[in-house]
């Protein structure tokens, strides 16, 4: 297969042909790995594909840097806005209001999907419904304690009954990577939208984008494999 | 030959790595084990849930990274830079025996240059992975100035590119570790003769000044 012709020691550029194909094959990974991601991540599985690239587990992002710090003492839960009642919460209050508990997939919208995650705390209805929702309230906007970070939901969205005000994450507390001592859970839309280290519930006129919407994400995260494309619930917008 | 003895004396020790390319090769291994580490940490804390200082340590990979391609390009761009950039040729430029010997994984007959196809394969590998890394990490530290997809695909390439980069700096080392002149000429710059003639024919022939066609 070698031309005969060309002497032994003539030099062809193989190195730079190497060198530039590997660095176009990263480049198509970053332009297209999204989807190859989702085919390897669902044939891996658990177990040791949790270790390896591609494998199902949490990966921890966070806006700002770095994760806020709040000790169940100093946890406070503000719900506020077109309300009744406004309220204040403490970890303690929360705990004490009727629990629920539900095992749910999560699912990042970069691709990685970690199943049957354990969660405990209180419906977001149950919240809301304390409170007393005004009549011209549309939406919740959230807040988180790290400054940046901010999520919305629809009003018939909030209300779903598996959307959750979560302390409790397999059996432990929530820790502070993954939003606690209290985050937002939203099974079944994207990552993002389970806001974390929640500090405030404000009912509003309108939706207004949060965080990752702001930078292109779907207002309306729902999983259906092709970002929030489909709605699987059509009478919630 | 009698001639060309008496205007070359025979070199008892040949420069293979001058004081740049060594300044180089230790600076970068230096950062490149700050971003394994902290790559390590990162990578594997979050999955076994480890609360540590992660703000810092994302900085220490961050500003390593950044960093490591500034020693090489700064080898390359200077008058001091002559021996950088010829060993860039060399890896740059095979012979068909070369290739030969690349792809009967060393039974092909072959005068080895100043590297042997492994290592010339290695360098360029690392070369490219430390390209496709630094795309895809600063995709990752600046994804708000991308279209959103990118930061999924550089999440899975440069964890990929990682685990192959960390696979071939083991290969390397283990090299380093059973070749003790090899990893010597890393320190002191020198190889003998003997060496050479075993080693890399074609290279002594080159810097004797004998045409070896």
């Amino acid at each position: 297969m070698v031309s005969s012709a060309k002497p032994e020691n003539a030099k062809v550029h193989v190195g730079r042909r190497a060198f530039v194909t590997l660095v176009a094959l990263g480049a198509a990974g970053i332009a297209f790995g999204a989807e190859a991601q989702k085919t390897v991540g669902s044939k891996l599985g658990s177990g040791i594909g949790n270790l390896l690239p591609g494998g199902d587990r949490f990966r921890i992002y966070s806006i700002t840097g770095s994760y806020p710090a709040i000790s169940n003492r100093r946890y406070r839960l503000k719900v506020h806005g077109l309300v009744e009642h406004p309220a204040t919460f403490t970890l303690g209050d929360l705990k004490a209001m009727p629990a629920t508990e539900m095992v749910k997939g999560f699912q990042c919208v970069t691709g990685w999907r970690v199943p049957d995650v354990p969660w405990k705390g209180v419906r977001l209805s149950d919240l809301l419904t304390n409170a007393g929702v005004q009549t011209g309230a549309a939406a919740v906007s959230f807040d988180s304690y790290d400054g940046m970070d901010s999520e919305s939901l629809t009003i018939d969205q909030a209300h779903l009954s598996d959307v959750l005000v979560a302390y409790e994450m397999y059996g432990e507390p929530v820790s502070r990577e993954h939003g606690g001592p209290v985050r937002l859970v939203v099974p079944q839309m994207y990552g993002y939208k389970s806001l974390k280290w929640l500090s405030g519930i404000r009912l509003v006129d309108r939706v207004e984008p949060g965080y990752w919407e702001q930078n292109g994400y779907p207002t309306n995260g729902w999983l259906d494999g092709t970002t929030g494309a489909t709605n699987p619930n059509p009478s919630l917008a | 030959m009698t001639t060309m003895t008496q205007q070359r004396p025979s070199l008892a020790t040949l420069l293979r790595f001058d004081v740049v390319q060594r300044s180089v090769h230790w600076i970068n291994a230096l950062l490149f084990g700050a971003l394994i580490v902290t790559g390590s940490a990162l990578y594997f804390g979050s999955f076994f849930g480890i609360v540590f200082a992660r703000h810092t340590i994302q900085m220490v990979h961050l500003y390593s990274g950044l960093a490591l391609p500034v020693p090489v390009l700064v080898s390359m761009l200077g008058p001091w830079g002559r021996r950088m950039r010829a060993d860039l040729h060399r890896w740059s430029d095979w012979t068909r025996a070369e290739i030969k010997w690349l792809r009967t994984l060393g039974r092909a007959k072959l005068v080895a240059d100043k590297f042997n196809p492994g290592q010339k394969a290695n360098a360029i590998f690392v070369g490219a992975t430390i390209v496709v890394l630094l795309a895809s990490g600063f995709v990752l530290q600046w994804f708000r100035f991308f279209p959103v997809s990118w930061r999924d695909g550089a999440t899975v390439t440069h964890d990929l590119f990682a685990f192959a980069i960390v696979a071939a700096i083991i290969g390397h080392v283990f090299m380093a570790l059973t070749h003790p002149t090899s990893l010597r000429s890393m320190f002191t710059g020198t190889v003998t003769e003997e060496w050479a003639v075993r080693h890399a024919p074609a290279w002594l022939a080159e810097e004797r000044g004998v045409n070896d066609d």
